[in-house]
């Protein structure tokens, strides 16, 4: 169904970014590929808003490339599709938003840390970047979401890379990312060419439907390669170890915007190859459900631990990013309309936490010049907007109450205690009371330092941050309080999401 | 003169002064006459907002407001019953008495950054009021953190090693506590009931249909341990760690604070978990409360036992606040009438009497720069009246009549004998005891002992602290008689919630 006036409106949010690239690279350095970026990021984000809207009201939406539908008398596309229902509308709006954000946010921050010349580069990879995460996000091909994320996957190398102008150690930590995340692609590629094998379509839907009562061992590999692929490039636990080199020295722009969008939609992805795809009738499904939720607590426990000992903040914040992907997984393993609903909620709101805290270093970044946490002494009084708005977001990821921290938790544990799974449910909700122990003693960490630390005394004065650079951090710290009150996007949305999802996990293929 | 403003209206005002008191201290940071004087203004609005909605709530009305629904069925919502409503007036009311007191010690000993110390203050008394006035558990778990986070600047005011220490473990605890086991039991409860609202006479006692649980299941136990060490500011041991740890602070953070706002925000807490969402006729019903009741009992004996040990007189009195808190327990868990009436008049009983021994600590710390209790031998004679007002505020606590302490200590015993616990009788008589020994050996002694030489006293004369640190030890001191002959006005206030007025009114007249 397509919303009246509007038919291609499904295709935008990729087509725009997609073809502002380039033209991006022809520009002046300066100002010029910034401010275009960001127009491309606003004018994305009003379509995706307008996609969720029409999801909203009036269901799903299909949209053939090119036109080549299913032909007459046939239920398989010929080509491509677009297929959007409320969790990839939702990611798709939240991706956007970020970037409409972050991107404004970036100029100073990025002038800073990168060669002038390579503005325009930077500015295009961006962007390719943005179009690869918002297609894996849209489409309903399944081999379309591999090209998507190379897409994406290969501009992140570049991007990570750029870091080193600030510290060559950049180079390694992409490097090492485009190995991992290479193999990982190769997985996910030979998974769907196993699927494919199995059912000679790649269309989501019309997988679901061939697959359905099919058990043999090649779409049992396929979709063990599947999620392993895929689990690489979400930096599940233990196949974490690219994500915090390149957190931590990718340019602060990058890493906000990375850290915010790109493990989300991975953790999408995820959900879509399991519900929408595979489904319950799929028995091995259970051997995924089981591996999450350990490998999840094992995340949100020994990446927090990590995180408490890291000397860098950003480092810091990558590893307690391992954890928050813990505390998704474990939603998605109680297999549960509240626990997936939970997991979608996370996903959301921990975009929202990160996008602040890696803004608020990246000021710090700017002004003192690195992100060790000597640098963060006595911050409170040094630069006061930017170490309140870190606390604020900080408080939030520990979950209390006021933020959006508190929502994720209270809805994780809610799906917790109604759940039956290996681990009795009281012990699950215990241990998710703990890790946030962790994360409260790490933000603690970073807090005393900001409010309690004397300033050191050889240290130069320093200016707050840029208006601009403030401005829109703060806007991400008031997003984390706005939609604590404000849950109709996020409980709302995610759960009508899961709930679509696992209809057509149960099999009921057209309950949307 | 109450009909003013609507008790609704006054909730809303109370809740919304203090933090315009807290800019307008800010504001006022270079001028400490003008700062001191929005503090006391604030209190005196948000004291006399608490007394009309006190009144409001004695005429039957259960004054009410809801600021916002988070998720369908959860929302930010205030509604006010006695419990709360005493709770108000007590924290709003002392709150002003404090204040005063904290012009004379906090200037006495010339602290810096006094304007950060009140601004937090005035967050904490926010907080306070929401706690007090919250409709569910939601609300009240806000406020609860808020209360945390607020005073934790206060903990570690003097910004030395050891107040980062003591900060750390009562952050540590308190935030610990919180989230890893009070956030499970209000989500549990919102997952077995629907709903977070106290509901007079028990969420899980349910309506007509018969109770969500099983009395005797051992969900029961596992919520009430949750709940009982998860609301860690009732210092229940051993959750008690972080009372002593924050008496590095200031001395009337510990006096407002940890003895009056944050311990009683806690056991208040404990009483409302108990009556509004387990049901007392509930609890009575299983056999889950019980092992907190002994828990509560033990805590109450072997918090004295250490309190007897401290030499520094602020420790002493941390850990007798730990015992006494655990009287409050002791009410909780006894689920019977008798026993949640006397848990609500030690709450009001003790935050009197408590108040007045560490205003006289700090008085004595002010005026001599002593803490320890083997320098304070023969002081009473130079200090008369701030050591006549302690030893006034410690019979209140053993509970000597004609002090306010004396009430709960009689309304347990009595709590205890219809549960059929009389091995409770033994424990509070044993308290009592060592409450003497602890408590007014030090004072006696400083009477009758020749003055101590670390004193550096000339004979003869007085060496008396600041009449700001002396009246509002006076204040409270005299307000404990007070609440002993109007205690009958009290318990009838709180009749509603508790229902025991039947049973005392043979004791305190029809």
């Amino acid at each position: 169904m397509a919303i009246p006036g509007l038919e291609q409106l499904p295709v935008l949010p990729v087509v725009i970014p997609l073809v502002a690239a380039p033209l991006t690279l022809l520009m002046k350095p300066g100002r010029a590929p910034w401010a275009w970026a960001t127009l491309v990021s606003w004018v994305t984000f009003v379509t995706t808003l307008l996609l969720l809207e029409g999801v909203w009201v009036n269901g799903p939406i299909e949209y053939a490339m090119g036109g080549w539908g299913a032909p007459d008398g046939m239920t398989a596309p010929l080509g491509i599709t677009y297929y959007i229902d409320l969790a990839n509308a939702l990611v798709l709006t939240l991706v956007a938003g970020i970037a409409s954000v972050v991107f404004p946010y970036a100029y100073y921050s990025v002038e800073s840390e990168i060669d002038h010349r390579q503005t325009p580069a930077f500015y295009t990879a961006l962007l390719i970047c943005f179009t690869g995460l918002l297609g894996v996000t849209i489409t309903g091909d399944a081999f379309n979401v591999f090209v998507f994320l190379e897409i994406s996957s290969l501009s992140t190398y570049a991007l990570v890379a750029m870091g080193a102008r600030n510290d060559r150690r950049a180079l390694t930590a992409s490097f090492n990312y485009l190995v991992m995340g290479t193999i990982g692609a190769t997985f996910f590629v030979i998974g769907i060419g196993l699927l494919y094998q199995a059912t000679g379509t790649l269309n989501m839907l019309d997988l679901h439907q061939q697959l359905m009562g099919q058990s043999n061992r090649m779409v049992e590999a396929g979709f063990a390669f599947i999620i392993t692929g895929i689990g690489l490039k979400l930096a599940m636990v233990p196949l974490h170890l690219w994500l915090p080199n390149a957190y931590c020295y990718a340019p602060s722009a990058i890493s906000a915007f990375l850290a915010a969008t790109a493990t989300k939609v991975q953790v999408y992805i995820i959900l879509r190859f399991m519900f929408t795809v595979f489904g319950f009738e799929f028995a091995f499904l259970d051997v995924a459900l089981n591996a999450f939720i350990i490998l999840g607590i094992a995340g949100m426990f020994y990446a927090s631990f990590v995180a408490v000992f890291r000397d860098n903040v950003k480092q810091m914040l990558a590893y307690s990013s391992i954890a928050q992907i813990g505390y998704m997984l474990l939603g998605i393993s109680f297999g549960t309309v509240d626990g997936v609903a939970a997991s979608l909620i996370h996903v959301f709101n921990h975009a929202l936490m990160k996008a602040a805290l890696f803004m608020g270093v990246g000021c710090v970044v700017l002004r003192i010049g690195y992100s060790n946490f000597s640098a963060f002494n006595g911050l409170a009084k040094r630069m006061p907007w930017t170490a309140w708005g870190l606390i604020i977001s900080g408080l939030s990821l520990v979950g209390v109450p006021l933020t959006v921290g508190f929502i994720s938790k209270w809805k994780l544990m809610e799906a917790a205690f109604q759940t039956q799974t290996i681990i009795p449910p009281l012990l699950i909700v215990l241990l998710i009371g703990a890790s946030s122990l962790l994360a409260a003693i790490y933000i603690g960490r970073l807090a005393y330092a900001m409010l309690l630390q004397p300033v050191p005394e050889d240290a130069e004065p320093v200016k707050e941050a840029p208006h601009l650079m403030r401005i829109t951090m703060w806007i991400m710290v008031l997003a984390n309080i706005w939609f604590f009150f404000q849950t109709d996007v996020t409980v709302g949305v995610a759960t009508r999401a899961a709930q679509a999802l696992l209809d057509t996990g149960l099999g009921y293929g057209g309950a949307y | 003169m109450f009909s003013l403003l609507s008790p609704e209206l006054a909730m809303y005002v109370s809740l919304i002064v203090p933090i315009f008191g807290l800019f307008g201290i800010m504001l006022a940071d270079k001028a400490p006459n003008v700062r001191e004087g929005v503090t006391l203004v604030t209190g005196v609005i948000v004291f006399y907002m608490a007394i009309i909605v006190a009144v409001a709530v004695s005429g039957g009305a259960r004054p009410g407001f809801e600021v916002a629904e988070i998720i369908p069925g959860l929302a930010i919502r205030f509604e006010v019953e006695p419990l709360g409503a005493m709770f108000g007036v007590i924290a709003s009311g002392l709150w002003i008495v404090n204040s005063l007191y904290s012009i004379g010690y906090m200037r006495g000993t010339h602290e810096k950054h006094q304007t950060r110390f009140y601004m937090c203050f005035a967050i904490a008394i926010m907080s306070a009021l929401g706690i007090a006035y919250s409709a569910n558990l939601l609300t009240f778990f806000i406020f609860y953190e808020v209360l945390t986070l607020s005073t934790f600047p206060l903990v570690t005011h003097k910004e030395n090693e050891a107040a980062r220490n003591g900060g750390r473990i009562y952050l540590g605890i308190l935030l610990g506590t919180s989230i890893g086991l009070l956030l499970p039991a209000i989500v549990l409860t919102w997952v077995i009931t629907g709903t977070t609202e106290f509901t007079l006479g028990g969420l899980f006692a349910g309506g007509a249909d018969g109770p969500l649980l099983m009395m005797t299941s051992p969900v029961v136990f596992v919520l009430l341990a949750l709940f009982a060490f998860g609301i860690g500011k009732a210092a229940l041991m051993p959750i008690h760690p972080w009372l002593p740890a924050a008496m590095v602070a200031p001395t009337p953070v510990s006096a407002f604070l940890h003895a009056v706002a944050v311990v009683k925000a806690g056991v208040f807490a404990m009483l409302k978990v108990v009556i509004f969402i387990f049901g007392i006729d509930f609890l009575a019903g299983g056999w889950a409360a019980d092992f907190f009741l002994w828990l509560a009992a033990f805590s109450v004996l072997a918090a004295s036992a250490i309190a007897m040990t401290q030499d520094n007189l602020k420790s002493r009195l941390a850990f007798s606040t730990v015992s006494q808190l655990s009287y409050v327990t002791i009410g909780a868990m006894l689920a019977t009438s008798m026993g949640a009436a006397g848990g609500a008049a030690q709450i009001a009983a003790h935050a009197l009497g408590k108040m007045t021994l560490f205003m006289c600590a700090g008085a004595i710390y002010v005026a001599h720069h002593k803490s320890l209790i083997s320098d304070m031998r023969g002081l009473g004679r130079k200090m008369p009246f701030t050591f006549i007002a302690f030893i006034i505020g410690a019979c209140s606590i053993i509970g000597l009549p004609p002090m306010a302490g004396s009430w709960p200590k009689f309304m347990l015993m009595w709590g205890a004998a219809d549960a059929g616990h009389q091995l409770i009788f033994l424990v509070l008589i044993a308290s009592s005891l060592m409450n003497i020994v602890y408590l007014l050996t030090p004072m006696l002694r400083g009477f009758m002992d020749p003055l101590s030489p670390s004193l550096k006293l000339e004979k003869g004369g007085l060496a008396e602290a600041p009449l700001f640190c002396l009246v509002p030890a006076w204040i409270t001191a005299i307000g404990t008689i007070v609440l002993f002959f109007y205690i009958k006005p009290l318990l009838a206030f709180l009749e509603p919630v508790t229902g025991a007025m039947g049973q005392l009114s043979a004791v305190v007249g029809g």
